[in-house]
């Protein structure tokens, strides 16, 4: 099985070399199956917060994106209530050469930067855009009681 | 001199040889056009379109056509041409006008990269040291790249474009597997890569996105039936033109929204109406007209008839239907509430009134609807009775299986003619009453009675010794109901175009 191949060298890398503020562990009764931590980036209201996420490699993989969901709560216009999250390589714009490591990491890149002009969560992103210091403040908040 | 004048003479000519060619080509121009001349013998009526069915043959051919064209006028292979179209949506001129305004934006658009070499695409060994970046495998033994040279292993590959075509359907815009690459994967690299089967579903996949994609073009919804509809009607003339077409196959359907033939009611009325019937905002709009709840234990009560003084049969509380109060505070003025004369008991009333009216209208029109098309269904097994009685026609009289025919003709005609009534009460439910209304209501009862009389007919057991009486009635009725739907479907196609027609909804 030329895929579950892959899906080994990626677990066997993202071990050997961890990228920064994050880190992927494959559960031990399904590889497909990744509990994910990952640091609030630096100069950003998620800082120091201590972001779990959950990655699960459908069958398909990696002809199909991994599915990817936040499980602490996170305030944030592109991410939902569930932990759903919008990011144009999970869906469209996926493709096959991308890895559990390009994914974690634009999903880092999203969390330094929002988008409220294609948002998931509209409320939050009316916020943003109405009033961003106050929006940024109440992102502090949920950092700092949720992501511990 | 003479040189001269022969100029002149060949001069003259030539002008006399031009006119004439010209005059011809005039007369020639609308038997070009088509329908023209079949239109002058068979004038077209007012609620008939202009289309014609194209075959998946046709289809194809008209494609090869359109992308030989293009390949011809701008000097590409024909793959590329093909990819153009695909993304101007089958807009030659429009194409042709950008490319060559600027070519390589709209090459780039199309994700198209232009080269010499013949092939677009390299199949073959891999360089050493390479590594396919989707199984991770080092030691492929032949691997696939496009001009983008981002190479994959040629398994990685054919899995990927498999999983784009069958999975999700996709066949205009593949692209390199490489992420942020836009690339198109050209037809033939799909060609020398997927397996015979996938590369079918692939040139199905790009039949059906032709037909999609041209304003012109509907397949036929009838269930497998490959054939599709061509018909230039523009779009935004659909709100007063209902666009009915037959495909070859017999099915009716209508062009502008691909439901089955719902003359005379415009699409948008068929649309409104549709979800009307749909919600069950109806139900809760009869419940409010025709009940109250007790006012003790909030049982919803319907009053079938007699006085006021109502006893709740669940909890046994008495009450007045009008105030709604307890019925002991009525003293003796029994069977006559003095509150009914006051202004807020009136209103009420009033908003009963006119509710339970506006539901009662929408019932009348709902259930001649319903039941025309109940009866539609039905007159599959009339087809099924009708073929039967025409087996015994042919045993008991002397009249062979064409003269029988008449029998099968006159089921097909109630058939359409159901289908039009049924959308008549659509129409009618929301037509504004005014004097033309009236005429309109005529054509559709005079319908409605004649194809009742049909079907009354239809359904007599055959008496050997009156075939040939029946025979006559049923030709005759058969003709006589025809006519009528022309003259109704006549009338409310003009009164759409005159704009005779005032509806309850804003036309858009």
């Amino acid at each position: 099985m030329a895929m579950s191949k892959r899906i080994l060298k990626e677990t066997e890398r993202l071990n050997a070399e961890p990228v920064p503020g994050i880190s992927a562990t494959a559960h031990e009764d399904n590889l497909r199956y990744f509990d994910v931590i990952i640091a609030g980036p630096s100069q950003s209201p998620f800082e120091g917060g201590v972001f779990r996420l959950e990655l699960f490699l459908p069958e398909e993989y990696p002809m199909t994106p991994p599915k990817v969901r936040f499980l602490t709560k996170i305030y944030h216009p592109n991410i939902d209530k569930l932990g759903r999250i919008c990011l144009d390589i999970l869906k469209d714009k996926w493709s096959p050469a991308l890895q559990i490591r390009t994914v974690l990491l634009s999903v880092q890149a999203l969390l330094s930067s929002p988008n409220p002009d294609d948002p998931l969560a509209n409320d939050v992103a009316q916020h943003w855009k109405e009033n961003e210091n106050d929006a940024i403040e109440t992102a502090k908040l949920w950092t700092k009681n949720y992501a511990k | 001199m003479s040189s001269d004048s022969e100029d002149n003479f060949m001069e003259e000519d030539s002008d006399y040889e031009f006119d004439s060619d010209g005059s011809d080509m005039d007369y020639e121009e609308p038997n070009d056009l088509a329908f023209a001349e079949v239109s002058d013998k068979k004038p077209k009526k007012a609620y008939e379109v202009d289309f014609s069915v194209q075959s998946l043959q046709d289809i194809k051919a008209a494609q090869a056509n359109a992308i030989s064209h293009v390949a011809g006028i701008l000097g590409l292979s024909q793959d590329k041409a093909a990819q153009l179209l695909r993304s101007f949506k089958w807009n030659k001129e429009r194409l042709v006008e950008r490319y060559m305004d600027s070519s390589e934006d709209v090459l780039k658009e199309a994700c198209i990269v232009l080269d010499d070499t013949k092939t677009t695409s390299y199949v073959g060994k891999p360089r050493p040291g390479f590594t396919c970046s989707i199984c991770f495998d080092d030691t492929p033994s032949k691997v696939v790249g496009l001009r983008c040279s981002h190479l994959f292993c040629f398994d990685c590959y054919r899995h990927y474009l498999t999983q784009k075509i069958v999975e999700e359907g996709e066949c205009r815009r593949i692209l390199c597997p490489e992420s942020g690459c836009s690339i198109i994967v050209d037809q033939p690299t799909v060609q020398k890569i997927v397996e015979p089967k996938i590369l079918e579903r692939f040139r199905q996949l790009l039949d059906r996105a032709y037909v999609e994609d041209l304003d012109n073009l509907r397949w036929c919804p009838a269930p497998n039936c490959e054939n599709a509809v061509d018909c230039r009607l523009p779009h935004s003339t659909f709100d007063t033109v209902v666009p009915t077409v037959q495909c070859a196959c017999g099915n009716k359907f209508c062009f502008g929204c691909g439901l089955g033939d719902h003359q005379p009611a415009p699409c948008q009325l068929v649309k409104l109406w549709q979800k009307k019937c749909a919600d069950d905002s109806e139900t809760a709009n009869w419940i409010s007209a025709h009940t109250k709840e007790c006012g003790k234990c909030q049982s919803t009560i319907e009053k079938n008839g007699g006085c006021n003084h109502m006893t709740c049969r669940k909890c046994k509380y008495e009450f007045c239907w009008v105030c709604m109060g307890p019925w002991s505070e009525h003293g003796t003025s029994w069977y006559n509430c003095n509150r009914y004369e006051e202004v807020s008991s009136t209103d009420a009333r009033d908003a009963q009134a006119k509710s339970r009216a506006s539901l009662e209208r929408y019932l009348h029109y709902y259930n001649r609807f319903a039941n025309h098309e109940q009866s539609a269904k039905l007159d599959r097994d009339l087809y099924n009775k009708t073929e039967k009685k025409m087996e015994e026609m042919q045993r008991t009289s002397d009249l062979s299986w064409i003269e029988v025919q008449f029998l099968k003709k006159a089921v097909d005609v109630l058939t359409s003619c159901r289908m039009t009534l049924r959308w008549t009460y659509a129409f009618a439910f929301y037509l504004v009453k005014d004097n033309m209304t009236e005429l309109f209501e005529d054509n559709q009862r005079d319908l409605e009675v004649a194809v009742e009389a049909l079907s009354e007919l239809l359904e007599k057991p055959i008496e050997r010794e009156k075939i040939a009486e029946l025979r006559q009635q049923v030709l005759d009725k058969t003709v006589y109901v025809d006519s009528r739907r022309e003259v109704l479907l006549e009338d409310t196609a003009k009164g759409l175009g005159e704009d005779r027609w005032e509806f309850s909804f804003k036309r858009t």
